[in-house]
């Protein structure tokens, strides 16, 4: 007997295939609806064998706490990079700073750095070691477009942004 | 003008001065590493205003329930933190110098 799990392997992933499919065509239109539902059960269904298993969010709500944080530091930063685009180049400070992470999990280092690049005036560079993944520390670089003070800069970076990531996965 | 259409004015405007510093950076500042922050940054929060306006815009303006354009601020805020990652890692790959002043070189073996 074949069960459920074999011909529906990832339902909320489904959801989610669904859903984009209906807000890219912009409409709900039963023609949409039944060619949504089509591909929402067929592409999970190809490519389920593929995928790397990634660990689930274990806190749903710690993890839209971190996204509205987040989206409010991206304002915040925003404000901050003008200021610094427009003042003189000579006073930048730019530095590479390399941060200890605690994390170990890839799609958790992945939404750590992109969190990084999209918030306090740097961008992650590279994560060492590369290939890795469980095996002891890995470090994040990071380019600092006006480096204050690098300890307060690694805290932050790991209080603000590593902590709540370890609680969610 | 109403409410929302002030709204809309006011996101589009925002938007536009967010994009404009983003390409500011590009020009002005002094190397690859830092010219990087103009777009990761204030482009991405630009384009997500422009977006919000256009979603206040046909939603409340021309009465039509559009929500696609959640797509585009949810691809745009994946994407443009790999696109900076990709292109910072071949620079450093081809060691390329930063400004005179960035310290910390050696973190990055440059």
């Amino acid at each position: 007997m074949v069960s459920l799990k074999n011909w529906w392997p990832t339902p909320i992933r489904s959801l989610f295939l669904f859903l984009v499919w209906l807000l890219l065509n912009n409409s709900v239109a039963i023609i949409h609806l039944f060619f949504g539902l089509l591909l929402a059960w067929l592409i999970p269904l190809l490519i389920h064998k593929f995928r790397l298993i990634q660990p689930g969010i274990k806190k749903p709500g710690v993890a839209l706490g971190y996204g509205l944080m987040v989206l409010g530091d991206i304002i915040v930063a925003n404000l901050q990079v003008i200021r610094l685009v427009l003042g003189p180049n000579k006073k930048l400070r730019p530095a590479f700073v390399i941060v200890p992470l605690d994390l170990t999990d890839n799609l958790a280092i992945t939404i750590l750095a992109s969190t990084v690049s999209l918030t306090p005036g740097t961008v992650s560079a590279d994560v060492l070691p590369l290939d890795a993944e469980g095996a002891g520390q890995r470090f994040l670089l990071l380019h600092v477009l006006d480096l204050v003070d690098e300890a307060e800069l690694i805290a932050q970076v790991k209080q603000r942004y590593e902590a709540p990531l370890k609680e969610i996965f | 003008m109403s409410i929302i259409e002030w709204l809309v004015a006011i996101l589009v405007v925002a938007g536009s001065l967010f994009v404009l510093m983003g390409s500011v950076a590009l020009v002005k500042l002094p190397d690859f590493y830092t010219r990087l922050h103009g777009p990761t940054k204030a482009t991405t929060l630009g384009l997500g205003a422009l977006v919000l306006a256009s979603m206040a815009y046909f939603n409340f303006v021309k009465g039509e329930l559009s929500l696609q354009q959640l797509l585009i601020a949810l691809f745009l805020f994946i994407t443009a933190p790999i696109t900076a990652h990709m292109l910072i890692k071949a620079a450093l790959h081809l060691k390329l110098n930063g400004a005179k002043q960035t310290s910390g070189k050696e973190n990055a073996g440059l």
